[in-house]
C-alpha cells in the first residue's frame, strides 16, 4: 500500500467514524480541536485503524496521535515494519 | 399540603404501525396490523419467525450520524420519540432552570444488540477488540441519559427497569417527582428493541410468544378464544409531562392529566400473573384512588392485554374483581392487537393511545376477535373503534417479576 493509499484510507475512517466532510480534513486536523472527539471516539477510532491496516498501536503511542497526519505517519511506519516481520516469517 | 397536578402537553412515538403520532393514531382507528415476517437478523432456525418490528426507520437527520452510531437501536427509538413529543408540546427548555426539568424513561431490557454485539466480539476476536462504546450503548439507562443531553435536562433523571411494566412505571414516578415539587417537566415513557437473537430466543424459550408463522397480523388476539402467546415487539412511545400551571402559563395545549398510579407486585411467580389477578387488582383500585374517582366512573380501560392465555384470564378476573358489576359497563381495549408486545415500552405507546382517544372522542379497538373466550366476558371494543368522549381512563401495564402498574389519565 503507497503512502498516499494509506493517508486516504485514513482520511476515509476518519469522516465515517467522526461524521466529519472530506474537504475539512488535512494532515493538521487536530482531532479533539478541530472535529471535537471525545476520549471514547479516539478510542474506538484507532482500533479502527488497527483493525483496517492489521496493525497494534500501543495504548501509550495511541496517547501521543493527536492530528489525522500524526496517525498517517505512525501507521505507514507500522506497515513498513509489518511488511519487514511478514516477510521475514515468509 | 395539595398535590401539584400533571398533564400531558406532548407526545410522540415509533412502533410497528407508523414512526409518528398522527399516522399511528390513523392506522389504530383503521385496526391495522404492524405485525410481519422478522427481517432484523436471520430467524430461520427459530420456531417463533415474526414480530412488531420499526419499519422504515431512519433516525436521521434527528439523531446526527455519529450519535447514531454511538446509540443502540432501543435509544434511538427513544430520542426520535422524544423529539416528536417535545416538538409537540412547544416547550423551549432553553427558557427554564435546567435543573427544574428531568427525564425518567422505562427500558426492560436496554441495549441488548449491543450486548450482543460486544459478546461476539469477545468471542471472536478477544477482549482488546471491543469497543469502548459496548457499555455506554448497553446500558438501560442509555435512553434517559442522552435525551437529558440533547435537551440540557439537568433534574431528576433515572430509568425504571419492570420488565413490561417499565414505561408505565417511569411516567409514575415521573408524575411524583412533578406532584411534590422535585421537578416541573418530565419527558417520560419508555423505550424498547428487543428483537435480537437472544430476546427471540429467550422469549421462545420462556414459552411466551404465539407460534402463528403462518398468520402474523392475526397472532396477536388478546382476550379472544384461539390466543396463543404475545408478539414480540419494539419501539418508543414518550410522553411530556407538566406540572398544571407550568404549562397553563405558556399556553400549551394539554391531551390530559395523569392523576393516579397504583403500583404492585403479586409476590408469586417470576413470569405467571397470580391467578386470580390480586396485584392487578389492587393496583387498578390504588390508581382510582389517588385519582379521587368513584370505581364506577371509569368509562375506559386500555388493558395490559398481551395475547397470553393466563394473563388475559387473570386480567379480566382483576377488572371484575375491582369493578363489579360496572365491569360490564366498562369498554376496555388493548393496543397490543395491532402493535404487539413493546416489553418495557408499551406502556408508554398506550398512554400516548389514551391521550389520544381522550383527544378524539374515538376509542380504538381490539382487534383480531373472531372467538369470545367464555373465561374473557367483557367489552372489548371487538374489531372496530367507537366513539365515546371518555374522561376517565385506567391504562394497566403488567411485567415479568410480578410488577403491575395502573395509570389514571383523565381529562382536564
Amino acid at each position: 500500500m503507497s503512502d498516499e493509499q494509506i493517508r486516504q484510507k485514513v482520511i476515509d475512517i476518519v469522516c465515517e467514524h467522526l461524521a466529519v466532510n472530506k474537504d475539512q480534513v488535512t494532515d493538521k486536523t487536530s482531532f479533539i480541536e478541530d472535529i471535537g472527539a471525545d476520549s471514547l471516539d479516539i478510542v474506538e477510532l484507532v482500533m479502527e485503524l488497527e483493525e483496517e491496516f492489521d496493525i497494534q498501536i500501543p495504548d501509550d503511542q495511541a496517547e501521543k496521535i493527536k492530528t489525522v497526519g500524526e496517525a498517517v505517519e505512525h501507521i505507514k511506519v507500522a506497515v513498513k515494519n509489518k511488511d519487514k516481520d511478514g516477510g521475514a516469517k515468509a | 399540603m395539595t398535590r401539584r397536578r400533571v398533564v400531558v402537553t406532548g407526545i410522540g412515538t415509533v412502533n410497528p404501525l407508523a414512526n409518528s403520532v398522527p399516522d399511528t393514531w390513523r392506522d389504530l382507528l383503521a385496526g391495522k396490523s404492524g405485525i410481519a415476517p422478522l427481517t432484523l437478523f436471520d430467524v430461520s432456525k427459530y420456531k417463533v419467525r415474526f414480530g412488531g418490528e420499526v419499519k422504515n426507520f431512519k433516525p436521521e437527520p434527528i439523531i446526527d450520524h455519529k450519535s447514531v452510531r454511538r446509540m443502540d437501536r432501543f435509544t434511538q427509538f427513544a430520542l426520535y420519540a422524544s423529539h416528536e413529543a417535545v416538538t409537540d408540546s412547544g416547550i423551549d427548555f432553553a427558557k427554564y432552570d435546567p435543573f427544574r426539568l428531568g427525564c425518567i424513561i422505562g427500558s426492560g431490557v436496554g441495549g441488548l444488540a449491543e450486548f450482543e454485539d460486544g459478546h461476539g466480539t469477545l468471542l471472536s476476536k478477544g477482549p482488546d477488540r471491543m469497543s469502548p462504546f459496548v457499555i455506554p450503548k448497553m446500558i438501560p439507562n442509555a435512553a434517559s441519559g442522552n435525551i437529558s443531553i440533547r435537551y440540557g435536562l439537568r433534574g431528576p433523571n433515572t430509568t425504571v427497569s419492570t420488565a413490561c411494566s417499565s414505561a408505565a412505571h417511569a411516567m409514575g414516578d415521573s408524575m411524583r417527582q412533578i406532584q411534590y415539587g422535585f421537578a416541573d417537566v418530565i419527558v417520560s415513557g419508555g423505550a424498547e428493541a428487543a428483537i435480537t437473537p437472544t430476546g427471540l430466543g429467550g422469549f421462545i424459550a420462556a414459552r411466551a410468544l404465539s407460534h402463528r408463522n403462518d398468520d402474523p397480523a392475526h397472532a396477536s388476539r388478546p382476550f379472544e378464544k384461539d390466543r396463543d402467546g404475545f408478539v414480540l415487539s419494539e419501539g418508543a412511545g414518550i410522553l411530556v409531562l407538566e406540572e398544571y400551571e407550568h404549562a397553563k402559563k405558556r399556553g400549551a395545549k394539554v391531551y390530559c392529566e395523569l392523576l393516579g398510579c397504583g403500583n404492585t407486585a403479586d409476590a408469586y411467580h417470576i413470569t405467571a400473573p397470580h391467578e386470580d389477578g390480586i396485584g392487578a387488582a389492587e393496583a387498578m383500585r390504588a390508581a382510582c384512588r389517588e385519582a379521587g374517582w368513584n370505581l364506577n366512573e371509569v368509562q375506559y380501560l386500555n388493558a395490559h392485554g398481551t395475547s397470553t392465555g393466563l394473563g388475559d384470564v387473570a386480567e379480566t378476573k382483576a377488572m371484575k374483581q375491582v369493578f363489579g358489576d360496572h365491569a360490564k359497563k366498562l369498554m376496555v381495549s388493548s393496543t397490543k392487537s395491532m402493535i404487539g408486545h413493546l416489553l418495557g415500552a408499551s406502556g408508554g405507546v398506550e398512554a400516548v393511545a389514551c391521550a389520544l382517544m381522550m383527544k378524539h372522542g374515538v376509542i380504538h379497538p381490539t382487534i383480531n376477535h373472531t372467538t369470545p373466550d367464555p373465561e374473557c366476558d367483557l367489552d372489548y371494543v371487538p374489531n372496530t373503534p367507537r366513539e365515546a368522549r371518555v374522561t376517565k381512563v385506567l391504562s394497566n401495564s403488567f411485567g415479568f417479576g410480578g410488577h403491575n402498574c395502573s395509570l389514571a389519565l383523565g381529562t382536564v
